[in-house]
């Protein structure tokens, strides 16, 4: 396995000239476009990771004369707070991307959908705008962006409960298939992507995809802006290139004491000291959205799974049970054991209960409760329990 | 502000008699009075021609989208891991003992209301909270009472 040392990255808030790029995007088919996001192995940047060259190609095929550009500006995952810093120095990049998309599907509108806890940024976005929808008219290129707020519901940064919130409805997910680049928002193709994902695409038409997919690894291609918080000496924004490992990260932003880290924020996966060395950050070990949590040897990771069943259990839109029911026993569970109400066997009983709303919930946000639950449970069982 | 069934109307020409202005609308509603009245919420359905449990359903779901009367200013406390690790409580007992109230309540005088809330974003800033849209970060007891004195004195 190819391991990559921390090695900083400078593409997603480098300066650019937009105009220039999107000339160049102008005058290549759309076609063209779609290729060298495939080539350049860019996968979502969301946390999910679909191959963003695929989503514009399967949207492109769509037949419909709607169609539309998704920006999903939600971001909601404890730990995560890139896409504000994107959309605050360099909103013109996430306007261009979707620009470039909009070329290559084949759409008019483009929304972005913010949080509403970002709401101070608006005023900065919707006069950044102005400019951008005269840019797009001298250009002779149809595309106008309306930008839309949510309202503290964490679910809708899940896409498709995104569109229902759009819509006017309350943000619950819709079921899978028909997938967006098919019946999405208005139930006509769409193509959705993070913020970031869109910025990478500009830089893809920037310098190449070869320059982009020569960076990280053979699963997790290119670079990644990291969300850093927890116990560090270094919290911020980094952009990195994908493939290093969780000891390489904690040598560098670590405080010296580092017992784990949750990579991927409260959906994702816990990654304790003695995994540290063989797990890579990225598709082919543990994924993120960016989130990286740091816990030193101070923290008790049971206040730390507390913490985050109790955010799912507020957060969940409670439209199916497994989620709904699931997210609430869990909390109730580790309660009951820590109270010694119940045995240290019923823990099993749970981890049992998170593995069923791993296939049961209707999506990603049920599904997910299982990741960090087991990950902390497996490996800091003592601390749950005591 | 007064949100009455005229300036309801104007709010609907301006974002569309559509489905989708729904949230554009009471989100505008709530940015004027800081909640949403059951008024409110019946002649928004009235003027997009829906029924008023659709409103009421969809409002609801919404956690800043309130259906209780609340202060001029919302203050909302970041609980999520990275706050609570770097000092959330000691802010919020701070808050609490200057404004004289506990967690859902609001001053006698109507100014303030005091609420918590998931991850906003500043987890590398924790402690983090939001007064109505606006974010403070790296707070302490000492400036978080600062921050507050302001609001108390200028506004």
């Amino acid at each position: 396995m190819k391991k990559i040392p921390v090695h900083r990255v400078d593409l997603i808030f480098e300066k650019i000239t937009c105009k220039e790029i999107f000339e160049k995007v102008m005058e290549a088919k759309p076609d063209e476009i779609i290729q060298s996001v495939i080539d350049s192995g860019l996968k979502g940047r969301g946390g999910a990771g679909f191959p963003t060259g695929l989503k514009w190609q399967f949207a492109a095929r769509e037949k419909n004369d709607e169609k539309y550009i998704v920006c999903n500006a939600d971001e909601g995952e404890p730990g995560t707070f890139k896409d504000r810093e994107i959309l605050d120095m360099v909103p013109e990049k996430v306007f261009c991307g979707m620009a470039i998309a909009s070329r290559a599907i084949g759409a008019k509108i483009g929304y972005i959908y913010l949080r509403g806890e970002y709401k101070f940024l608006v005023p900065k976005l919707e006069e950044r705008l102005k400019d951008f929808h005269g840019l797009m008219k001298k250009m002779g290129h149809p595309f106008t962006i309306h930008l839309r707020l949510g309202s503290g519901a964490y679910i809708c940064g899940e896409e498709s409960a995104l569109f229902e919130s759009i819509e006017g409805r309350r943000g619950e997910p819709r079921n899978k298939p028909p997938y967006p680049t098919k019946e999405g928002l208005f139930n006509k193709p769409t193509c959705i992507n993070n913020v970031e994902t869109l910025v990478y695409t500009v830089m893809i038409q920037k310098y190449g995809a070869m320059h982009f997919k020569e960076m990280g690894t053979k699963d997790s291609r290119g670079s990644k802006v990291f969300s850093v918080s927890g116990d560090t000496p270094k919290a911020g924004i980094f952009e990195l290139e994908l493939g290093m490992s969780v000891k390489e990260f904690v040598e560098e932003f670590g405080d010296g004491d580092t017992k784990a880290v949750q990579v991927g924020g409260a959906a994702g996966f816990c990654v304790p000291r003695k995994r540290f060395d063989e797990t890579i950050i990225g598709f082919e070990g543990v994924p993120t959205g960016g989130s990286m949590k740091l816990f030193n040897s101070s923290r008790s990771m049971y206040n730390v799974l507390h913490n985050y069943l109790d955010f799912f259990a507020e957060e969940s839109c409670g439209q199916c049970t497994p989620c709904r029911v699931g997210c609430q026993q869990l909390l109730k569970g580790i309660e009951a054991v820590k109270k010694g109400e119940k045995s240290i066997k019923y823990l099993d009983e749970l981890v049992k209960l998170a593995a069923t709303m791993k296939i049961a919930a209707k999506c990603g946000l049920g599904q997910s409760v299982g990741n960090a639950f087991s990950s902390i449970v497996d490996n800091f069982k003592e601390e749950i329990i005591y | 502000m007064m949100i009455t069934a005229d300036s309801i109307q104007d709010m609907v020409e301006r974002h569309g008699r559509t489905r989708d202005a729904l949230l554009p609308i009471l989100q505008e509603i709530v940015s004027e009075k800081n909640y949403l009245s059951d008024e409110d919420m019946v002649e928004v359905a009235r003027a997009l021609d829906i029924s008023a449990a659709a409103v009421f359903g969809t409002a609801t779901f919404y956690s800043f989208l309130d259906s209780r009367p609340k202060g001029k200013y919302v203050i909302r406390v970041c609980k999520t891991i990275s706050c609570s690790m770097k000092g959330k409580n000691s802010v919020l007992s701070t808050i609490e003992e200057t404004l004289k109230i506990k967690i859902g309540e609001t001053t006698a005088d109507r100014k303030f209301s005091l609420l918590e809330t998931n991850c906003i974003g500043w987890c590398h800033k924790a402690p983090a909270i939001l007064i109505n849209d606006e974010p403070y970060t790296d707070l302490t007891p000492k400036k978080v009472t600062e921050v507050l004195r302001e609001y108390i004195k200028n506004r």
